[in-house]
């Protein structure tokens, strides 16, 4: 006889909303908020978080702006502006695009538009916010003790090195690397485990929405690049630390080697960010253009090769190193042939748009500012990809210009698209047309404002990383224009923020489906309740909403009393058992914890790898450690073959 | 939600009003001495009826405790490592392992150890060839390169001291040292 | 050049014109001046994909701005669910005729690089005129080796080229990686420690010409440039042979005086002045430095004025240099900055 709480035999009243609300709900109060490893709950994390890191981010920007906007000023300097521009690029790319892009979107929606009730290994997907948090904290705390890092966010040695960067600044940031990279490597296995093993059945591979393509070939690519970047972070770490040499040419080493280490993660990094951008991009236009995306089978395999190739342009960032030119043209070669796969997912988007009702609202407004954006920096990218042209922008603010183009263009545009877009869903409310609308042009009238002169700046022969600059060049008024632009840009921002408090209180209620969409995320309430679905769905089309069947079954026999869960085959996403998920657990939070101080303390001492390996084997053994719970449920629902 | 708020941003107040020392990039010599190397001779610490007034130019580090102006700043002690070898002490010195002069990674200090004692060594000369370096160098560095004698010895916490040079591997980097114990000669 | 390309060119340098006269003058310091064979042929490449890249987004945006014009309506409809299988095959021929046009253009700007950097790649002399240069932080060593030792010169910051030959430039680091690029000559290369490279040029046309560190090094990266003088092959020559010679003795008391603070004081620490007792090579050579036209690593004008400012405290202008303030009494300076003016 078991001694589980049997839900339905001693709260028969409970109807089936309520019931599942209590199996998969978190226990109350602040324990509850650190034991939670409900996929929604952690996914909103995520997305608070990464967006005030781009906050942060965006005011260092304008801290920038300021000291550049009159040749020779004196606002910031050289310490403080190289410190700022580190922390800034550091910031963006490591604390806001990949986690927002990548893991917010992917955590939250991912389980949704697949039909499952949450992702798969919930406890990592908890302790993998704990370890982003820390990570970024660490890296501000040490900003704010003025041992931020100021060695760009690229940190090449020799200056990154022990003999030109003394004291912690570098180590801060190699360290915040390794806090970051764990975060992804665990989401990402999660993301390509619940896409392959929790699909809803009849959702065969050929149905998967496109975003969860992008988000599961972005999954792969994390798995592959971000070693790269831990070892090379790792690597300055021991050399600053522990008198190792990887990066010292007199002893054998190279200052070459870290760039291409880095680089080999650097380039997939900006597919990372990109890539799930273009998941929203197809996702909105189909929804909007009332119609299937166009070409389904080219864009899956269009970003399939993008993240292939990807790996294969990493010596693109440095064509100016001296390497032979038979090698470089080999980069330029595949530098150009990844545009292929983006242009034939353009052309699918533009045959969507042509061939479908195109109904214009605010979501659609952000992918119209991509498609401006992201096309100028895609274009100035067949630039940079030729050597000898490369040779002369690489390094200036081009450069500058390009990867704001393709970055913001291809993230942060269709980022806010799918704010606008998802909004309803997780709150349950609209956000407001005209603050709406007022954010749009501000943002994209400042954006252009900043970085299209930048192009001009390079060519014209302003370097990068420059505090200042001198009266005679003439670049001065260029600078003044771009800082206007930058507050704009920030006043677009705020207009958002204020949308998004004014509109989480009074928005217009959205009801399940106010886009009229078709994937499975619309199937259930605004916001959807704990367990997702009271019905665990099955589907018959890419959009299941528009092409299921009137009678479409659903899933039955998963118990509701605890938390079962249907696992899949990965092709046809035929059933093929039941699992158990694990419950609200303070383990995961208690491990991130340990972990912070192992990477921590190896900032300092060596031995910090040794000691403070105690704690995180102490909470991973409580972590794994089977509560009574957790058994008895097993045995319950145990069969045993020869009973 | 509101306490929380404004509790993090007096805490982000403060810790940004106490900068880490260690961090600090000093551009400019922290003493008042704008003249190089003149700060007088010290040959003790010690004085009858308690500790000195402070000298003209001299900081409240050096007269209270003895402790250069660098002695927690890693960019100052790296800086006096660069120094060390711009100013060729390490023709003399070496790596700290001594030759035609003394070593200064051992315990032995023939004119004392301590920040003031070696920052006179260095302004006066000492006989036996040590030279004078006043007039030649800026008092400011002349304290940067006594932290980074200091450290030759272990004297520095690993955190300040420097770590290896990008140079052949010729001795461990003074932040993985041995922590010797100074004895006067 | 045929009609597109000139064309093409002359609305695109009137476009950077027109932002270039936002700030005044014209601009030194850019692409789009070569004055060299290397910068023109790169200048060219530009032309080209520019031109392809302004054609893709105009045709992109035509197809976009007509889709929203054309297709646009103001209510949710119902979602199509069988589009018509005629106009999906239509649609499809669409898609791979526009990936096929993709290709071609792209191939065409391979080619057009490939051709470039085999240029780039064939300027070889057997008697080109070589010059190293090292970076420091923030300045650059620059020498003119020869086998014979007593007419080997070392200068700083200052790179003087005869016109009309190859130049080949022997590049390294003293310390962190730094980047030399001069954008009216040529691309610029990184000057990484541990490696050299070779930078090969030429100059056309003479002139003055800054160029600037391209690469993150420091706290004065941004005040780290240089300049190139191209010169006739005989003014080329007179300036090398009196860079050869020792600096000058001085002329009279005050140069004395000016020699004597140098000597005796932080100076020679750090600085040659070849012919005197002053040989030490932390910092920039100094023996000609009165014939520099800038200081400073090319951040400030070489004059009286700006020499004594620099000397007297170089952290106010260049913070975290690392040349310390020099407070020296008025005389002293004074006489210190005549002999040095008086160095040609």
């Amino acid at each position: 006889m078991s001694t589980v709480e049997n839900i339905s035999a001693t709260t028969p009243h409970l109807d089936r909303h309520e019931r599942l609300s209590l199996t998969w709900g978190d226990p109350p109060g602040i324990l509850g908020w650190f034991m939670t490893v409900n996929h929604k709950r952690v996914g909103k994390r995520f997305m608070i978080t990464a967006f005030i890191f781009f906050l942060l981010g965006g005011l260092l920007a304008v801290l920038m702006r300021l000291q550049l906007s009159r040749p020779e000023n004196h606002f910031l300097g050289p310490d403080k502006y190289n410190q700022i521009f580190t922390m800034h690029g550091s910031t963006m790319m490591f604390l806001f695009a990949v986690p927002m892009m990548f893991e917010a979107l992917s955590v939250y929606f991912v389980p949704l538009m697949v039909g499952a009730r949450n992702i798969a290994f919930p406890r990592l997907n908890a302790f993998s916010y704990y370890v982003y948090v820390f990570g970024g904290i660490m890296l501000w705390v040490a900003f704010v003790y003025n041992a931020g890092p100021d060695v760009g966010w690229f940190a090449y040695p020799p200056l990154s090195g022990p003999a030109f960067t003394p004291g912690k600044r570098a180590d801060f940031w190699a360290q915040m690397i390794t806090f970051t990279e764990l975060s992804g490597l665990a989401v990402a296995v999660e993301v390509v485990v619940t896409v392959m093993k929790t699909r809803a059945p009849g959702m065969s591979l050929n149905r998967l929405p496109i975003f969860c393509w992008a988000e599961v070939i972005t999954s792969l690519m994390v798995i592959f690049a971000m070693p790269a970047v831990m070892l090379s972070s790792t690597m300055l770490i021991m050399d600053r630390l522990i008198a190792t040499h990887f990066f010292n040419p007199s002893e054998g080493g190279d200052a070459l080697l870290y760039q291409h280490m880095f680089w080999f993660f650097g380039h997939p990094e900006v597919y990372i960010i990109f890539i799930p951008g273009t998941g929203i991009v197809s996702t909105i236009i189909a929804a909007f253009s009332r119609r299937k995306v166009f070409g389904y089978t080219a864009l899956v395999l269009s970003t399939v090769a993008t993240g292939f190739i990807g790996f294969g342009v990493w010596v693109h960032h440095m064509f100016a190193t001296g390497l032979p030119q038979l090698s470089e043209n080999f980069f330029t070669a595949a530098s150009l042939m990844i545009v292929v796969p983006t242009g034939v997912q353009f052309f699918c988007w533009i045959a969507t748009l042509w061939s479908g009702r195109l109904h214009f609202e605010l979501p659609m407004q952000w992918i119209g500012g991509f498609f401006f954006v992201f096309l100028i920096g895609g274009l100035t990218g067949l630039m940079l990809a030729a050597v000898p042209l490369d040779w002369q922008v690489h390094d200036t603010y081009f450069v500058v210009a390009h990867f704001h183009y393709v970055l913001l263009g291809g993230a942060v545009f269709p980022l806010f698209g799918a704010f606008y877009y998802w909004f309803p869903k997780i709150t349950g409310r609209m956000l407001g047309e005209a603050l709406g609308k007022l954010h749009f042009w501000l943002f994209f009238i400042g954006f252009n404002l900043t970085f299209f002169p930048m192009h001009i700046l390079g060519l014209r022969g302003m370097p990068r990383r420059i505090y200042t600059y001198p009266v005679e060049m003439h670049w001065g008024s260029v600078n003044a224009l771009e800082s206007i632009g930058a507050i704009l840009m920030g006043l677009g921002v705020l207009a958002f923020i204020w949308n998004v408090f004014q509109s989480n209180r009074f928005g217009r209620i959205a009801g399940a489906d106010p886009w009229g969409a078709g994937t499975l995320e619309w199937a259930t309430t605004s916001p959807p309740p704990n367990y997702n679905f009271l019905d665990l769905p099955t589907v018959g089309g890419r959009e299941p909403l528009w092409e299921n069947a009137p009678d479409q079954p659903i899933v039955t026999g998963v118990r509701e009393d605890m938390r079962e869960v249907l696992v899949t085959r990965p092709m046809d996403a035929e059933p093929e058992h039941l699992t158990l998920y694990p419950s609200p657990t303070i383990w995961p939070f208690l491990t991130s914890l340990a972990v912070t101080g192992l990477f921590i303390g190896s900032i300092f001492t060596p031995w910090a790898v040794v000691w403070g390996a105690i704690p995180v084997a102490i909470t991973l053994t409580g972590w794994f450690w089977p509560t009574k719970k957790e058994t008895e449920e097993k045995k319950e629902i145990e069969v045993w073959e020869n009973r | 939600m509101k306490r929380t708020i404004s509790t993090a941003i007096l805490l982000t107040a403060i810790a940004l009003l106490c900068a880490c020392e260690r961090e600090k990039r000093q551009f400019r010599e922290p003493t008042g001495s704008a003249v190089p190397g003149d700060t007088g001779v010290e040959q003790s610490p010690l004085h009858p009826g308690g500790s000195a007034p402070l000298k003209p130019g001299e900081s409240e580090s050096e007269a209270n405790n003895g402790a250069g102006p660098f002695e927690f700043n890693a960019y100052a002690v790296a800086e006096g490592q660069k120094l060390y070898y711009s100013y060729n002490c390490g023709g003399c010195h070496f790596h700290g392992g001594g030759g035609i002069g003394p070593p200064l990674m051992d315990a032995n200090w023939i004119y004392g150890s301590q920040p003031q004692n070696i920052h006179d060594t260095i302004i006066e000369g000492r006989p036996n060839g040590m030279p004078s370096f006043r007039g030649r160098i800026p008092d400011y560095q002349v304290w940067e390169i006594v932290a980074f004698v200091r450290s030759l010895s272990g004297q520095l916490p690993p955190t300040v001291a420097p770590a290896r040079p990008d140079n052949m591997n010729v001795k461990k980097p003074e932040d993985l040292g041995p922590k010797e114990n100074p004895q006067q000669r | 050049m045929n009609l597109f390309r000139h064309n093409s060119r002359v609305f695109g340098i009137a476009a950077i014109l027109w932002l270039a006269s936002c700030g005044g003058q014209q601009p030194q310091q850019t692409m789009f001046r070569p004055v060299g064979p290397m910068s023109a042929r790169i200048e060219g490449l530009w032309w080209f994909i520019f031109a392809i890249a302004v054609a893709v987004f105009v045709i992109v945006w035509i197809f976009l701005a007509g889709a929203a014009a054309r297709r646009r309506v103001h209510e949710q409809l119902p979602p199509e669910l069988n589009p018509d299988p005629a106009r999906e095959q239509r649609y499809l021929r669409r898609v791979m005729v526009a990936t096929g046009i993709t290709l071609v253009v792209l191939f065409a700007i391979l080619g057009h690089t490939v051709v470039t950097s085999k240029y780039m790649n064939s300027l070889q002399s057997k008697n080109p005129v070589t010059i190293q240069v090292y970076g420091h932080q923030w300045w650059w060593e620059v020498q003119y080796p020869n086998d014979d030792a007593s007419l080997w010169v070392t200068t700083a910051n200052e790179i003087h080229v005869p016109v009309g030959v190859p130049i080949v430039l022997q590049t390294g680091s003293r310390d962190v990686i730094h980047s030399f690029w001069a954008p009216n000559i040529q691309g610029k290369r990184d000057l990484i420690p541990g490696h050299s490279s070779a930078i090969w040029f030429q100059v056309d046309k003479e002139g003055t010409y800054r160029g600037q560190c391209a690469e993150f090094c420091g706290h004065q990266h941004a005040h780290m440039a240089f300049y190139i003088i191209a010169e006739s092959p005989e003014k080329f020559q007179a300036w090398l042979d009196q860079q050869r010679k020792p600096a000058p003795d001085p002329a009279n008391a005050t140069l004395a005086h000016g020699k004597d603070v140098f000597e005796k004081g932080t100076c020679m620490m750090c600085h040659t002045i070849r012919g005197t007792n002053a040989g030490s090579h932390v910092g920039p050579d100094l023996t000609h430095i009165g014939s520099r036209t800038s200081i400073a690593a090319a951040t400030l004008p070489n004059n009286p004025g700006a020499l004594a400012g620099w000397i007297s405290d170089p952290q106010a202008i260049k913070p975290g240099v690392r040349m310390p303030p020099n407070p020296l009494t008025g005389p002293d300076l004074q006489a210190l900055v005549a002999y040095l003016q008086s160095l040609k």
